[in-house]
C-alpha cells in the first residue's frame, strides 16, 4: 500500500486525529453553553474554556491537512495544550479560586477522564515519529 | 430524563466500546457486531432524544441547562454516524478502535446529560 508521505491521516494517526475531533467538539459545545449562559460569572476561566477549545479544533485539523506549514501548526497547537493543561491543572489545585469553575483543563482534564493530559503527550509522540526527516528516510529506504 | 434508561445506555455504549476497542486491536476490520453495537446506540440516542422532548410534558423537568443537554445530545447523534462513514471509508482495525473510542465518547456524554438533567443544582 503506498501512502501519501506528507499526509498523518493513517493508521494510528486517525485515531489520535479521531479523539482529538471528539475533545474538539466537546470543549466547543461546552465553552459555547458557559459564554452563552454565564459569560460574567467566571470571565477569566470561560475566556480559556474558549481558547482551548479553538487550539483543540485548530490542532485537529493540523493532524489531518498534509504538509510542512501544517505539521508546525500541530507541533505548535499541542504544545501550547500540553503546557495549558499542566499549568491550568496545577492551578486549579494550589490556587482553586482562579477556578471555580471547570475547564477543559481543571485538575488535569478530570472531567474529560484525563484526555486532556494523556492525548498532547501521545500527539507529540506521533509527531516525532512522524516528522519528516524520518519519513523521508523510510521511503528512501 | 429517565433514570433506568441512561444506565442502560451508559452501560451499553462501554460495553460496546470495549468490544470494537479490543476488536480493532486484535486486528479485526468493522464487522456486523461492531457496526451493530454502534447502530444500536445511535437508535438509543434517538429515543432518547424523544424522551427528552417529551419529559417535560409529564412534570419531567431538567435542572440543569437545556441549552448545554440538548448540545451534548445532538453532538452524540452526529457523532456515531460521522464515525461510521470514517470506518467505512477506510476499512481496517483502526476504524473499528475509531468506533469504539466513539462509542465510549456517547457513553461519557449520556452520563454528562444525566447530571444536567438530573443532578445539577447551580
Amino acid at each position: 500500500m503506498v501512502t501519501n508521505s506528507s499526509s498523518r491521516a493513517v493508521g494510528v494517526g486517525r485515531l489520535l486525529i479521531a479523539v482529538y475531533a471528539i475533545l474538539a467538539l466537546g470543549a466547543t459545545a461546552r465553552s459555547f453553553v458557559q459564554i452563552v449562559e454565564r459569560f460574567d460569572e467566571a470571565p477569566l476561566a470561560y475566556t480559556l474554556s474558549a481558547v482551548s477549545a479553538v487550539v483543540y479544533i485548530v490542532a485537529t485539523a493540523a493532524l489531518i491537512l498534509p504538509g510542512r506549514a501544517w505539521y508546525l501548526v500541530a507541533w505548535i497547537t499541542i504544545c501550547f495544550e500540553l503546557v495549558g493543561v499542566l499549568v491550568v491543572g496545577t492551578l486549579s489545585i494550589t490556587h482553586p479560586e482562579l477556578f471555580a469553575h471547570a475547564s477543559v483543563w481543571s485538575h488535569f482534564g478530570r472531567g474529560y477522564v484525563f484526555v486532556p493530559l494523556v492525548i498532547p503527550v501521545l500527539g507529540l509522540a506521533w509527531l516525532w515519529v512522524r516528522r519528516p526527516s524520518a519519513v523521508a528516510r523510510k521511503l528512501a529506504a | 430524563m429517565i433514570e433506568w434508561f441512561t444506565y442502560a445506555q451508559v452501560g451499553i455504549a462501554v460495553v460496546a466500546g470495549l468490544i470494537c476497542v479490543v476488536l480493532g486491536l486484535l486486528g479485526r476490520p468493522p464487522q456486523d457486531l461492531t457496526m451493530g453495537s454502534a447502530l444500536l446506540i445511535e437508535v438509543l440516542l434517538l429515543v432518547q432524544l424523544i424522551v427528552s422532548l417529551a419529559a417535560p410534558a409529564f412534570g419531567n423537568n431538567p435542572t440543569g441547562s437545556l441549552l448545554e443537554f440538548y448540545l451534548y445530545l445532538v453532538s452524540a447523534i452526529i457523532l456515531l454516524p460521522l464515525a461510521g462513514v470514517w470506518a467505512l471509508i477506510e476499512r481496517n482495525r483502526w476504524s473499528t478502535v475509531i468506533l469504539g473510542v466513539a462509542c465510549l465518547s456517547i457513553a461519557i456524554m449520556v452520563y454528562r446529560m444525566d447530571e444536567i438533567w438530573l443532578a445539577e443544582l447551580a
